[in-house]
């Protein structure tokens, strides 16, 4: 059961990931303009894993700091849902993604600065009016495409449906102590679940698709068990940490 | 596809009582995404309180061979400056 630590490092982990997958399209998105879009947001993202590890260093009282936490766990460490791990080199999936995810995190920030934690509280006070911007993009590009040619309609539609087996993880409350619930200071993942699943469908509709009729993945990336490419993720953001470590500008 | 997104023109305000300033253009498929890559573009750094864009093709523009009739003739015409006058104290940005 994650206590503090785990809850913030798994939320951490969801950022981090995500933005290091978000750069993967830094000088190969559509155009010049997205491409400045798409990192701006994964730098966005980047910010909130930032204070989070940071936070949860100190919870942890280990002495390990955001880079340690960053470069220097393993795989199976990682808390993250399965959702922000694997490869989005399809602008369609990339957006699925990000209007899943991003709807995900407006919803938790927004309970979550009022959490009992004032860090914790502090963190989402000011991620919350990022996110909200990333689930505007994600939006926007959404009912572009699907409302588009028959061509973007049927590629943001195949986005759509590999993406939603792997929002279920985004709900589950097992991985969490629920005290950390009762005491204010955590959002309890299902709580979250009807407003983002309304604010998700509302897009949906607007950009003409069909919600997904699809069978939930098996995903236990908050147990530490990853798809297998993660490591791979891993191996690239880690490589320059570990090869030189304690190496700075 | 990439190609055929039309170009805006960008206009900044910086602040409350200024105006808006034309700061760069970009491409973007419509009015709405070139307003948010407006955003992205041209107003990281605190740049700005207030944005619009306005499709390149819409603005007429003067012609650099026009140069000499168009404004030349302003040049010789100095009691068109407000220069004679003796500014009252207290007013700074007559």
């Amino acid at each position: 059961m994650a206590g503090l630590f785990g809850y913030t490092l798994a939320l951490a982990d969801d950022a981090l990931i995500s933005a290091q997958r978000m750069s993967w399209w830094i000088s190969r998105a559509p155009q010049l303009e997205e491409d400045v879009a798409l990192a701006n947001i994964g730098l966005d993202q980047l910010g909130q894993a930032r204070l989070l590890l940071a936070y949860a260093g100190e919870v942890e009282a280990a002495g390990r700091g955001e880079d340690d936490l960053a470069y220097l766990r393993d795989e199976r460490e990682f808390r993250n849902v399965c959702l922000v791990e694997r490869e989005q080199t399809d602008f369609g999936v990339t957006m699925a993604r990000l209007l899943i995810f991003s709807a995900w995190q407006c919803e938790l920030y927004a309970a979550l600065s009022r959490s009992a934690d004032a860090t914790l509280a502090g963190v989402a006070g000011k991620a919350v009016k990022e996110v909200a911007y990333h689930l505007d993009h994600a939006s926007r590009w959404v009912v572009r495409l699907g409302d588009g040619t028959d061509v973007s309609h049927q590629r943001m539609q195949a986005g759509l449906d590999a993406e939603w087996p792997w929002a279920a993880e985004l709900f589950d409350d097992a991985f969490l102590d629920t005290g950390l619930v009762d005491s204010g200071v955590a959002a309890l993942p299902s709580s979250l679940r009807d407003a983002v699943d309304a604010g998700v469908s509302a897009v949906i509709d607007e950009a003409t698709l069909t919600r997904p009729d699809v069978a939930t993945h098996y995903s236990a990336g908050r147990d530490g068990r990853h798809t297998e490419q993660l490591g791979f993720l891993l191996a690239e953001m880690q490589h320059l940490a570990r090869s030189h470590p304690g190496a700075t500008w | 596809m990439s190609r055929d997104w039309p170009l805006w023109e960008v206009f900044v305000r910086s602040r409350r009582g200024l105006s808006h300033v034309h700061v760069g253009s970009l491409h973007a498929p419509d009015a709405e995404m070139a307003l948010r890559n407006a955003r992205d573009l041209y107003t990281r750094r605190q740049e700005g309180v207030s944005l619009w864009v306005v499709p390149a093709s819409a603005i007429a523009a003067s012609s650099p061979d026009e140069k000499d009739s168009f404004f030349d003739p302003a040049a010789d015409k100095v009691y068109r400056h407000p220069t004679f006058y003796d500014v009252p104290e207290g007013v700074d940005h007559l």
